[in-house]
C-alpha cells in the first residue's frame, strides 16, 4: 500500500474553494463543455447564465446574464452567450444552469468559467 | 320516500363471505385499496379467507352482533373484491380489498394502519398474511402532512444540482467521544461530501451525550463550509426515549443553525415522527429518516408488510430523505422492487406496474418527493451502477467506503466525490455507466490520487448473497 498522503485543503488557500457539480474534476475542455450543453438541450431544459465576483460566490443569487434562454436549442448559440458573458465580466465565475420547469428545479448547474479564487 | 330494505337480527356465526366478498363491486376513487398476500389455513377457501381479512381489518368481528343493525354496514364495511394467483406460489393468493373513505380519520397514517394491519395479522383463518401494496386516495394524500420540504426545496437550500447528493455514516457507530466523532465528520465534509450522518442507534449514550455531539459536529460543518465554499450538513439524530426529549434536541439543533436532523421513524413511532416532521417544516429544518427495524416487518416474503408500503406511508408522514436499499452492496434489495419504491418516494404519479411490484396507480397530488438514500456496504466501484440506478434525485452514502480509505476520511470523501462527478459527466455525455464504469473511473483516477488508492483498496470486495425477499414473478 502506498504511503499516506496529506489532503491539501486549507482555509488559507483559496484554491480549496469548490463550486458545486464538476468542481472536483479538472476543468472541461471545449468539447466536453459542448456535451454538457447538449445534455441540457436534450432534456428541453431552459439554459440560463449567471456570474459573480469570486468573493461573493457563496450568495444564492449571482448576477443573471440577460434572461434565461427559453426554448433555445442551438448549442452554439448557448456557448456563444457563455463566452459573451465571460468577455463582459472578466475575472468572474460564470455558470450555466438548465432550468427544469417540470420539477421547478435546476436539472444542471455547472461553473464553466472560473475566476481567480479568493 | 324510498323504504329501506328490512333487516332482522339473526344471532350466530356466519360465513364471512356472505357479507364481505363482493366480486362485482366497482372500486370507488375515494376507497383505500389494499392487496394482501394470503396463505389460508387448510380447508378455508380463497373467497372466505379474503372476506375474513376484509372483515377483520374493517368492521367485522367473529359473530353477528345486534348493534350491526344500528348502522349502515354496507356503507362502512371493507370488501374483498378480487383474488388472484401469486406467480410461482401454489399456496398463496392475492386478496384485493376496498375500504370506504369513512372508515378512516383524515390525515392519520396511524389510524389507517391500525385497521389494515391490526388484529387481522394474528387472525386464525390465515396462516400468514402480507400487506403488499396500498392505494391511498387523493383525499387521504391531501389530508396528510407529507415531507417537510421535499427534493426541490432541499436542493435550493443546500445549493446542489445536477447530481446525486453524497453522504457518509460515521463509524464506529458506537463508542467515540463527541470530539473525536466531530473530527471524523469534519474530515469527511472537507473532503467533498455534502452530508455526514449519525448512525440510527446514536442517540445520547454515556460515551457521547447528544448535546456535546451536536456542538462538535456543528463546528465541523462551519469550518468545512468556510474551507470548501460549499453547503454542508450532518444529520443530527434526535431520536430519543420521549417525545419531549426529541423536541428538546431538535430545538437545540435549530439554535445551532444546523440544516438537517434525523429520526428513526419506525422505532420512534409514527405519531411522534409525524409531529417531528411538522416541527421540521415550521422550523425550516430538513429531515433525514432512517428505517431501523424495517426488516423485521418487511423481509419475510409471506408475512408482514412490504417495504413499498412502509415507504409510501413515510412519504405521507413526512421526511425529506428515506433509506431505500442499495440494490448493490451488503443489504437486501431486489432491483426491480427497489426501483418501484424509489419512484413511489419521488414521483407525482406512479402507474400500476406488476413487474416492479406496484399493484395500484398512485396519485401523490401536490405532495413533495422524498430523496431515496442508498446506504450500506457500497464503495467507489459501485458508483457507476448507483448513479445509473438511482439517477440524480438520491443520496448516496458511503460509510466504510469513505472512512476506510487508507489515507483517511478526507481522501475517502474526495475519492467518492471525484468518482460521482466523473460518472455524472459521463452519463450526461451519453455513455453507458454500467458497461463503461471501469474506464470512466480509471480515467478520473488519473487526476485524483485519492480515487486511485480507493480503487486499489476495494477492488475485490463483492456481495453476492441471494436476495431473500424477491418479487413474485416466477410465471409457470
Amino acid at each position: 500500500m502506498s504511503t499516506v498522503q496529506d489532503y491539501p485543503s486549507r482555509l488559507s488557500t483559496p484554491e480549496s474553494r469548490k463550486m458545486g457539480t464538476f468542481s472536483y474534476l479538472p476543468p472541461m475542455d471545449d468539447g466536453e463543455i459542448r456535451k454538457q450543453v447538449e445534455w441540457i438541450v436534450k432534456h428541453g431544459w431552459n439554459p440560463a447564465i449567471e456570474h459573480t465576483e469570486p468573493e461573493f460566490a457563496g450568495a444564492t443569487y449571482w448576477y443573471m446574464w440577460k434572461l434565461p434562454m427559453f426554448g433555445e436549442s442551438d448549442v452554439d448559440a448557448i456557448l456563444a452567450e457563455l463566452k459573451a458573458c465571460h468577455d463582459a465580466n472578466p475575472g468572474h465565475h460564470v455558470r450555466l444552469i438548465g432550468y427544469d420547469n417540470f420539477t421547478q428545479s435546476q436539472g444542471a448547474n455547472m461553473v464553466v468559467y472560473r475566476g481567480a479564487a479568493v | 320516500m324510498n323504504a329501506q330494505p328490512r333487516k332482522t337480527y339473526d344471532a350466530g356465526v356466519k360465513d364471512y363471505r356472505a357479507t364481505y366478498w363482493e366480486p362485482n363491486y366497482t372500486v370507488k376513487d375515494t376507497d383505500v385499496l389494499a392487496v394482501f398476500k394470503v396463505i389460508p389455513q387448510a380447508g378455508v377457501s380463497r373467497e372466505e379467507a379474503a372476506a375474513a381479512v376484509a372483515a377483520e381489518s374493517s368492521t367485522g368481528t367473529w359473530t353477528t352482533v345486534w348493534t350491526d343493525l344500528l348502522t349502515d354496514l354496507d356503507h362502512y364495511k371493507g370488501r374483498a373484491y378480487r383474488v388472484e394467483d401469486v406467480p410461482g406460489h401454489d399456496e398463496a393468493f392475492y386478496a384485493f380489498i376496498a375500504y370506504p373513505a369513512d372508515l378512516f380519520e383524515e390525515g392519520s397514517v396511524v389510524n389507517v394502519f391500525t385497521s389494515l394491519v391490526g388484529n387481522v395479522f394474528g387472525f386464525k383463518a390465515v396462516r400468514s398474511l402480507r400487506l403488499e401494496d396500498v392505494r391511498f386516495p387523493i383525499w387521504f394524500v391531501k389530508t396528510c402532512f407529507g415531507p417537510p420540504h421535499g427534493i426541490q426545496v432541499e436542493r435550493d437550500k443546500m445549493d446542489k444540482y445536477g447530481r446525486p447528493l453524497l453522504g457518509c455514516t460515521i463509524k464506529p457507530k458506537l463508542g467515540l467521544s463527541a470530539k473525536n466523532y466531530g473530527r471524523a465528520v469534519y474530515e469527511c465534509l472537507r473532503g467533498g461530501l455534502d452530508f455526514t450522518k449519525d448512525d440510527e442507534n446514536v442517540n445520547s449514550q454515556p460515551f457521547m451525550r447528544w448535546r456535546d455531539r451536536f456542538l462538535f459536529c456543528q463546528e465541523a460543518i462551519t469550518k468545512s463550509e468556510a474551507e470548501t465554499g460549499e453547503r454542508k450538513g450532518h444529520y443530527m439524530n434526535v431520536t430519543a426515549p420521549t417525545v419531549e426529549d426529541m423536541f428538546k434536541r431538535a430545538e437545540f439543533a435549530k439554535e445551532l443553525g444546523t440544516p438537517i436532523i434525523m429520526s428513526d421513524y419506525i422505532t420512534l413511532g409514527w405519531a411522534a415522527h409525524n409531529s417531528l416532521s411538522k416541527w421540521c417544516r415550521e422550523n425550516g429544518m430538513l429531515l433525514h429518516v432512517h428505517r431501523a427495524m424495517h426488516a423485521v416487518i418487511d423481509r419475510n416474503p409471506n408475512h408482514g408488510i412490504n417495504f413499498r408500503v412502509l415507504a409510501k406511508l413515510l412519504r405521507l408522514l413526512g421526511g425529506d430523505h428515506l433509506h431505500s436499499g442499495t440494490v448493490v452492496g451488503k443489504l437486501e434489495g431486489d432491483r426491480a422492487a427497489t426501483l418501484g419504491w424509489i419512484d413511489l418516494l419521488r414521483d407525482r404519479f406512479v402507474a400500476e406496474d406488476r413487474e416492479r411490484g406496484i399493484f395500484f396507480d398512485q396519485d401523490w397530488g401536490s405532495m413533495p418527493g422524498v430523496f431515496p438514500v442508498a446506504s450500506g456496504g457500497i464503495h467507489v466501484w459501485h458508483m457507476p451502477a448507483l448513479v445509473s440506478i438511482f439517477g440524480n434525485d438520491s443520496v448516496l452514502q458511503f460509510g466504510g467506503g469513505t472512512l476506510g480509505h487508507p489515507w483517511g476520511n478526507a481522501a475517502g470523501a474526495a475519492a467518492n466525490r471525484v468518482a460521482l462527478e466523473a460518472c455524472v459527466q459521463a452519463r450526461n455525455e451519453g455513455r453507458q455507466l454500467e458497461k463503461e464504469g471501469k474506464d470512466i473511473l480509471t480515467k478520473a483516477a488519473q487526476h485524483s490520487p485519492e480515487l486511485k488508492v480507493a480503487m486499489e483498496t476495494w477492488k475485490e470486495i463483492k456481495f453476492e448473497f441471494d436476495t431473500v425477499d424477491k418479487l413474485d414473478v416466477q410465471h409457470r
